[in-house]
């Protein structure tokens, strides 16, 4: 086999055995790799209404069938599967690096972690060799700590490592899985997952060689995207980065400030992707096999957070800053490198700090609640305070670890209003009562609130669609990106590479059939991108999600943007929801709960789960 | 007779290194015909996220690899200064690798004879300098490295007379 390695690691944390089993060639023909072929994996593996902290839930790593070459952005991902602690349906997120392409040379396509272990392991991970190693002088590290640590009592440099930080450990729902120190595996809190399995890292040292299907055609394919990702595709995440976002979306009044009080910040200027640019990058990085570079390391030189170091992104940015009312950069990466440093998803943590600021100066939660903290919208000391708190599960933190939802129902007295979440993950940072087409794609994203399941928010920013309107043919936009997402995710490629793919999918197939010599269609292709968003869809399904949770945040349905300008009084009405919401489920083939029809599952060559939808 | 040393050798500049291991990966494909970065015959170290170096051999004079081979299985070229590895006689002790200051020479993974970057001179030139992504790696002469040290530092020590003549003209 080229491309796959062809085998599945089995680990059984419980009683500490492993072995391997051969790949399915037809799972991988089917679900691809990465996201797909883990989900389908964990379909195997679990019992409908498993809970996810029980050993019961298996934690599925999985690269794809790109990974290990010189692919460029293609060679280096991998991707972590379970059910999730938040949405209590899928639980998926990815991660780029080295990490990814070690585990290929290793000699796996996936590894499947079942059980719990008695106490605190890790896993290492050397080619044939497996053993579980004992974690005990781990705990409490950082990420990048355990790496250390880990490569030093290994004794090799080149070890990748995955690992959770001091909130894994502690059961937070918001916990990250993060390799090479900055890369973060980051939403659905699937590092609580590992942390309930006892699970302190992954590392791996792999060996073997790689080779695809037709080695002078690759690599002239590979040639001709290094041209392309020198060209405008990708000059975005090249120069200012994501952090550009920052003033296009205040300008259109769709960046969600001060816990979705506003739709825009006045102090934007303060926290531009420019000026973060001028005043805070030292450096651009990239990945393993990476042509392009987009990680823009940013170090923090001088004032009260002198010595901060860490990559930052628009999403983290806007929540640390924007969402808190914060307009210090400082402050704002002080909070990604604390999110980092306990293995936080700091998306999730910002939006989190930025509901307990609005609790506060509500009423509902008192200067008492916070331990003498002055919680106001803006004060960037408590922002890095209450992700302390945490990380650490500390005081008012162990409330807020529990995520937005859970915290909002614990608090209660009208909390419950204030967090923003879809299916109990985090929102991120688009205004979605003025972008229409994204509502949609974050109310039917299986993995809760989330623009990379889909990126909808293109032809509403650009655009493309009034965005401001709900109308019909909105459901085949999102459902066409959603499945193309679908198989970014699952060949494991870069999201921020996609524009390189002029073609789409014909030349997504092209890489495919050139790497594993399968010789697919793209009718095929564009059908296995259907096929993992159903599979996705049967996940949440089987575990008891419906039409009811494809729905939006509070704040989106009831609180019309205020702020004077061009998004004035938007808000999504229940009635545009279901239209939006029928119009795709109807593009889908869908019920109109949601769910997908046996016919639809036959045609796509399902047959084997459509018991899930018989019960 | 005084001679400029001509000896070109692959070079990393490090403000434009981003440690993506595209040399890595492109080194073993053309010696080894498979991506496997422990077969490379440059490597990229990562320090912190800031700090990105790829290193291969320098091509020194008076090579210590050389002289620290105890079965002469070393030689370098008087014309292009390559260090050419006699597989029959190694033996893989590793001597060499010791002496090395920057870990240039590597014992092979499956032939356990050592390794070191020949410039690919069957393809004749290095494909790690064709294909860096960033235009990172050159090859270079160490007088030339001298020449790029001197005028970076002679830029810094002069920033804002260069900013005022660049206006001027």
């Amino acid at each position: 086999m080229f491309g796959y390695a062809g085998r599945i690691l089995y680990i059984d944390l419980t009683t500490g055995k492993t072995h391997v089993e051969p790949l399915n060639e037809e799972y991988a023909k089917k679900y691809i790799g990465g996201i797909g072929l883990g989900m389908r994996l964990w379909l195997d593996y679990s019992k409908p209404g498993v809970d996810p902290f029980s050993p019961e839930n298996p934690l599925i790593l999985a690269n794809g069938p790109i990974s290990g070459t010189v692919w460029p952005t293609g060679g280096n991902g991998h991707a972590f599967v379970a059910k999730s602690p938040q949405t209590y349906g899928v639980g998926e997120a990815k991660a780029h690096g080295s990490f990814g392409t070690e585990l290929k040379r290793a000699g796996y396509d996936a590894v499947i972690f079942k059980g719990k272990a008695e106490k605190p392991v890790y896993v290492w991970i050397d080619d044939d060799s497996v053993q579980l190693l004992d974690a005990a002088h781990l705990m409490g590290k950082s990420p990048a700590e355990t790496e250390d640590v880990i490569r030093e009592e290994l004794g090799d440099y080149y070890i990748r490592v995955a690992a959770i930080g001091p909130a894994g450990e502690k059961l937070v729902r918001i916990a990250c899985i993060i390799n090479d120190k900055t890369r973060a595996a980051g939403r659905t809190g699937l590092g609580a997952v590992m942390g309930a399995k006892n699970l302190k890292a992954i590392a791996v040292r792999g060996t073997l060689d790689i080779t695809v299907a037709k080695p002078e055609e690759f690599m002239e394919y590979v040639k001709e995207f290094h041209e392309r990702m020198k060209g405008p595709a990708t000059k975005k995440y090249r120069t200012l980065g994501t952090a550009e976002n920052v003033l296009v979306h205040n300008s259109l009044h769709c960046m969600p400030t001060r816990n979705y009080n506003n739709a825009t910040f006045e102090g934007a200027e303060k926290v531009s992707g420019e000026i973060l640019n001028e005043r805070f990058v030292a450096k651009i990085i990239g990945c393993s096999s990476c042509a392009m570079r987009c990680e823009h390391m940013c170090v923090v030189a001088e004032g009260p957070y002198k010595g901060t170091m860490t990559r930052m992104e628009y999403e983290p940015l806007w929540a640390l800053g924007p969402y808190c009312g914060v307009d210090r950069l400082d402050a704002i990466l002080k909070g990604m490198d604390l999110s980092n440093y306990y293995g936080l998803d700091a998306i999730s943590v910002g939006v989190i700090v930025g509901f307990a600021m609005d609790c506060y100066e509500k009423g509902i939660l008192t200067q008492e609640d916070f331990d003498g903290i002055d919680a106001r919208f803006g004060n960037h000391e408590a922002l890095v305070q209450i992700i302390e708190k945490i990380g650490k599960r500390e005081g008012i933190g162990d409330i807020l670890a529990e995520g937005v939802k859970i915290a909002g129902e614990k608090i209660g007295k009208g909390a419950e209003k204030l967090g923003q979440h879809i299916k109990g993950v985090e929102v991120t940072g688009y205004d979605l009562r003025c972008l229409k087409t994204a509502a949609l794609g974050f109310a039917v994203s299986f993995r809760g609130a989330d623009h990379n399941r889909h990126g909808a928010y293109a032809f509403d920013v650009k655009g493309k669609v009034n965005r401001l309107k709900a109308e019909k043919g909105r459901g085949k936009m999102v459902k066409d990106m959603e499945d193309i997402y679908t198989l970014i995710d699952s060949l494991i490629v870069c999201k921020f590479s996609r524009g390189t793919y002029y073609k789409e999918l014909e030349d997504m197939t092209k890489l495919y059939n050139l790497v594993t010599g399968f010789g697919i269609t793209t009718q095929e292709m564009v059908q296995a991108g259907e096929r993992i968003n159903n599979v996705a869809r049967l996940f949440n399904v089987r575990e008891g999600l419906g039409r009811k949770d494809d729905t939006l945040p509070y704040k989106v349905m009831h609180l019309p943007v205020p702020d004077e300008g061009p998004s004035k009084g938007a808000y999504v009405s229940q009635e545009e929801l279901d239209l939006l919401l029928d119009d795709y489920y109807e593009s889908r083939g869908w019920t109109r709960e949601g769910v997908p029809t046996i016919e639809k599952l036959e045609e796509m060559g399902m047959d084997d789960l459509v018991n899930i939808v018989k019960e | 007779m005084v001679k400029i040393h001509e000896r070109k050798f692959v070079s990393a500049d490090p403000d434009k290194c981003v440690g993506c291991q595209v040399c890595e990966y492109i080194c073993s494909l053309t010696q080894d015909k498979a991506f496997n970065p422990l077969k490379s015959r440059i490597r990229v170290v990562r320090i912190n996220q800031l700090v990105n170096l790829a290193v291969t051999c320098r091509l020194c004079e008076d090579p210590p690899c050389i002289a620290a081979c105890p079965r002469d299985s070393l030689t370098q070229s008087e014309e292009t200064g390559l260090i050419n590895v006699d597989e029959d006689k190694c033996n893989g002790c590793g001597w060499c690798i010791e002496a090395c200051d920057y870990g240039a020479i590597m014992l092979h993974p499956e032939n356990k004879v050592v390794y070191v970057c020949d410039l690919c001179k069957e393809k004749g030139e290095p494909q790690c300098v064709k294909w860096c992504p960033e235009e990172a790696l050159d090859m270079v002469t160490s007088d030339v490295l001298a020449q790029k040290a001197r005028i970076t530092a002679v830029k810094k020590l002069f920033q804002e007379a260069i900013k005022e003549s660049s206006k001027a003209s």
